[in-house]
């Protein structure tokens, strides 16, 4: 019997642009979100650099120059034991992006693969899981961080350590909200009636559509870090000095902000901004990644 | 003729997006008679919801009328600030959704919900929109309508829901009722009912009834008047009967030739062609015609406005709107 | 072997508990299908059609009876044997956009599904798609779309020609056009009814659309509350209903009339479908029917007919057999 070949003028669209083309597209709009990244890539530059061209080592003292304002030979003063500031704080950003991207890698590696198995596990492991979660938030974590530190001691390592292992409650509490909401959903289910083993839809349909929540989380997640760091530095258990550090620069300049008020600008500025950026750019990153889309 | 109660004239409406403009409603001009029926029907992107959406002011996000008016009664209500539009919206002129589950507040009595319908609009006061409540539940055919009227939206079925979405619309007695789908997400033997208690209401009351539906079946068997729209115009409008004897446009037949009825075994299918797509540029020739099997060169060099056909009040945006009629006949 | 059953189901059951109470879904529902046969399923919300489908394939986990399919009993088939087996059985959705990868192109969503059964190497796979594409009536540029850019229908397309890559027997179709527009459902009735002539494929169709039902099957049964009321040949039952509850539903469709004096006047059936969790006693549809009277109340009937081809579960029709 001929019946009618169905034909389809509507033709789909051809691939124009790469989904993530349309999500720089997206982030391109927002001006903050550009200004952000351009503050964070310098950021990370210096990170990387920044102990080669600093002027002088962050450990050099040289008390004919303590608590001097900004001059030609040290453009951000220097401070009570003469170190020049400027080098300080090219020195800080390196230890501050060691430990705010190692903490924050630590606790997302941790919180995705708890949250992972508890989401698609379900049952007692979700139970488990969630308890420690619930522990965790209930707890208070500087105060965990603090103990850590003090076990463990004052280093790059311990600190790193400390912060990271306290801080994955959030993104396992996330990464499972997200998982169980797509588990019972019909995409999983298509998957299933495919036959998919349970490591293939994790790896090729759940993990591709928590991606992208997951970047903003981790964007999200590495001001707090620094905050964290800068924090245990004020109660004085950050860094031990002579490792230059944000907290310890502020902490130190707080006792001298009415005699020599450069100590505070020049670092609390740098890092106030640096956390504005971070958050502008996860900002951005949200807003690009899931576009609210429609009219 | 009697005056008109609505009339919507040359109405343009578009969506505003990132890239690009969606045109979703590019002219569309029809009247609703005082205690008529009218019945827009449409498939999904056609423009049915959004023509009515922007005379009552509800557009969604970027949406905005461009061009024309809907004078109800002797107001343009495109021109009334939002108060104003408010003030109209409700009392004298009722609305019922889709998913009655999201139109009503959850946290809210339903008993409340109907009562402030009316106190918002000083219809009656507090004492007496008590009473009504009760009524009115019990006109929509909610039994024990005194406890009913304790409960929150979510201790009801969807029938019932939409039962109280009409009780609201209908609160204030308006001349005029807006239903947007409103059986579209209920089971056949629920929509029966919903039907025929919206009949009802309709008697009794004289009001003029707008329903806008993709379903052909609810429209013929509710309303006095059938509009069919594509693409954010209007193809054909025609009284009922004219209607089902004499359909003008392609895309009308097609579309009723598409509904699979029980009883009509072995019956050979001839689907319309390609999909319905968003206009992201005003139309300059007939929306229809790349899925249209008559479709002529002329089609596609003029945009064909809605013309009388014959004597009876049958308007028809279609060149080939006579051969049509003869060839379905 | 045209009299070998592909499929047979006996008595099953599917229950499920929420917040303590059990619900109903399906309650001791026997078929058999065979190859190039569409089942249709028909019931209003609630019914159990769409668990019906889905416990058929081990979707969901029978809490009784048993589905043997191509000869084996499923539910004694290990996990991996029963990944194998879900090659011959799949499944089409009525929201293709939900049950597709946003993040997956249109090309890979359907190679994936070979990919899932181990068929054919990388070349093969994608000269596979491309004859898919273009069998289902999709232009091949749509491999490099994701779904959302596709309109609905050629979503639905998608979900057609992923669950035809890796060659199925039976295909479970859920409420597979009724997201979709009118124009459109016709364009994918015609596509499903061609496959199943070329590719001898078992349908069942699920759908709350008893005209498109009627078009497509050649059987059908109608559940109310999980139970099955009526089953019988698409034509026996829909020219000669028995139960009252699919004459209602028969009677609840809104035809177009030819004139407006046809028109089909609004009455109704009072009542709305009881909750699953209670269901009534006795017959599940006594509290709305008609014609129900003291034994209807109080005693479950049976489903049986005058042949064995048209059975339905009613007192009255019972008594009508005996008489």
């Amino acid at each position: 019997m001929a019946i009618a070949r169905i034909a389809v003028n509507g033709v789909a669209p051809a691939r124009r642009r790469s989904q993530l083309a349309m999500a720089w597209g997206r982030y391109k709009k927002d001006r903050l979100a550009v200004v952000g990244l351009a503050w964070v890539i310098l950021f990370l530059v210096i990170g990387i650099i920044g102990p080669w061209i600093a002027p002088y080592n962050y450990a050099t003292t040289n008390f004919l120059t303590a608590n001097q304002g900004p001059t030609w030979q040290h453009i951000m003063g220097t401070d009570n034991l003469g170190h020049d500031m400027f080098s300080e704080i090219l020195w800080s950003v390196q230890n501050a992006l060691e430990v705010a991207l190692g903490a924050t890698l630590i606790s997302f590696i941790v919180g995705v693969a708890l949250g992972l198995w508890a989401g698609l596990k379900g049952g007692w492991a979700d139970m488990v899981v969630m308890r420690l979660v619930d522990f965790m938030f209930a707890f208070p974590t500087f105060f965990m961080d603090l103990i850590l530190v003090t076990k463990f001691g004052r280093g790059m390592g311990p600190i790193l350590f400390a912060i990271g292992i306290t801080g994955w409650a959030g993104y396992a509490r996330l990464i499972r909200s997200l998982v169980l909401g797509m588990r019972n959903g019909e995409m999983v289910e298509a998957a299933r009636a495919l036959g998919a083993t349970q490591p293939h839809i994790m790896r090729k349909y759940l993990f591709p559509n928590v991606m992208n929540n997951m970047i903003v989380a981790l964007a999200f997640g590495i001001p707090g870090d620094l905050t964290v760091m800068a924090g245990l530095s004020v109660v004085g258990m950050g860094l031990r000095p002579p490792l230059p550090s944000f907290g310890n620069m502020i902490a130190a300049a707080g006792s001298n902000m009415l005699g020599y008020p450069w100590l505070m600008y020049f670092p609390a500025g740098i890092f106030a901004l640096t956390l504005l950026a971070f958050l502008f750019v996860a900002d951005g990153l949200q807003e690009a990644l899931n576009p609210k889309g429609g009219f | 003729m009697v005056q008109a109660l609505l009339t919507v004239e040359n109405l343009h409406t578009e969506f505003r997006r990132a890239e690009d403009v969606i045109y979703a409603v590019n002219g569309v001009s029809f009247t609703v008679a005082p205690g008529e029926t009218l019945g827009i029907v449409g498939e999904s992107g056609s423009g049915k919801s959004v023509s009515v959406l922007s005379v009552l002011g509800l557009l969604r996000g970027t949406g905005r009328v461009t061009q024309g008016t809907a004078r109800f009664g002797s107001t343009d209500l495109l021109k009334l600030k939002r108060r104003q539009l408010e003030d109209i919206r409700g009392r004298d002129i009722g609305v019922i959704f889709q998913d009655p589950m999201t139109s009503l507040n959850p946290t809210m009595r339903i008993g409340d919900q109907i009562m402030e319908a009316m106190l918002t609009h000083h219809f009656v006061g507090r004492k007496a929109a008590y009473n009504r409540s009760i009524e009115l539940l019990e006109e929509v055919g909610i039994p024990d309508p005194q406890t009913r009227f304790r409960n929150y939206p979510f201790e009801f079925s969807g029938g019932m829901r939409q039962r109280v979405m009409i009780a609201m619309a209908v609160a204030c007695e308006p001349q005029l009722l807006i239903a947007d789908e409103p059986t579209t997400a209920l089971d056949v033997t629920v929509q029966m009912q919903v039907l025929s208690l919206l009949q009802k209401l309709r008697e009794t009351r004289r009001m003029s009834v707008v329903i806008i539906t993709h379903d052909f079946g609810v429209a013929t068997n509710f309303c006095d008047r059938i509009m069919v729209m594509y693409a954010g115009k209007v193809m054909e409008s025609a009284p009922l009967e004219e209607f089902l004897k004499r359909p003008a446009h392609p895309y009308s037949v097609g579309l009723k030739s598409s509904i699979i009825e029980v009883g009509q075994t072995n019956r050979v299918l001839l689907p319309i062609p390609g999909t319905t797509q968003q206009l992201t540029e005003p139309p300059r020739s007939c929306p229809f015609v790349d899925r249209c099997t008559m479709a002529q060169d002329a089609c596609r060099e003029t945009l064909p406005q809605l013309r009388q056909l014959g004597g009876a009040d049958h308007w028809v945006a279609c060149l080939r709107a006579e051969e049509v009629v003869r060839h379905a006949g | 072997m045209p009299d070998e059953m592909l499929l047979e189901v006996t008595s099953v059951s599917k229950r499920f508990q929420v917040r303590g109470q059990t619900l109903h879904a399906v309650e001791n529902v026997s078929f058999a299908l065979r190859s190039g046969e569409t089942l249709g399923l028909v019931g209003e919300s609630g019914s159990g059609k769409s668990t019906l489908g889905r416990t058929v394939l081990r979707l969901l986990e029978a809490d009784a009876g048993r589905v043997v399919f191509q000869g084996r009993d499923l539910s004694r088939l290990s996990v991996s044997e029963l990944r194998k087996e879900r090659r011959h059985m799949q499944i089409i959705f009525q929201d293709p956009l939900a049950s597709l990868n946003p993040r997956m192109t249109v090309g890979s969503a359907i190679e994936d599904a070979m990919i899932i059964q181990g068929i054919a190497s990388r070349v093969q796979r994608k000269m596979r798609v491309n004859e898919l594409l273009e069998r289902v009536g999709l232009p091949l540029q749509a491999a490099d779309a994701f779904p959302f850019e596709l309109s609905g229908g050629q979503q639905q397309r998608v979900g057609i020609a992923r669950a035809l890559s890796v060659r199925p027997k039976l295909v479970v179709c859920d409420e597979p056009i009724s997201a979709l527009d009118v124009s459109i459902q016709v364009q994918i009735i015609e596509l499903l009814k061609d496959l199943q002539r070329e590719l001898q494929l078992a349908y069942i169709f699920i759908s709350h659309n008893l005209g498109v039902v009627q078009h497509l099957s050649d059987r059908v049964m109608v559940l109310y509350l999980g139970e099955v009321v009526e089953q019988g040949s698409a034509q026996d039952l829909f020219t000669n209903p028995q139960h009252p509850y699919t004459r209602v539903l028969l009677d609840s469709i809104l035809k177009i009339p030819s004139s407006s004096a046809e028109r089909r006047p609004l009455v109704t059936l009072p009542g709305e479908i009881p909750s699953p969790f209670h269901p009534p006693s006795g017959c599940p549809f006594h509290p709305r029917c008609t014609l129900a009277y003291e034994r209807c109340t109080v005693e479950k009937p049976i489903l049986q007919g005058p042949t064995t081809t048209h059975l339905t579960a009613c007192h009255l029709a019972e008594t009508a057999i005996s008489q």
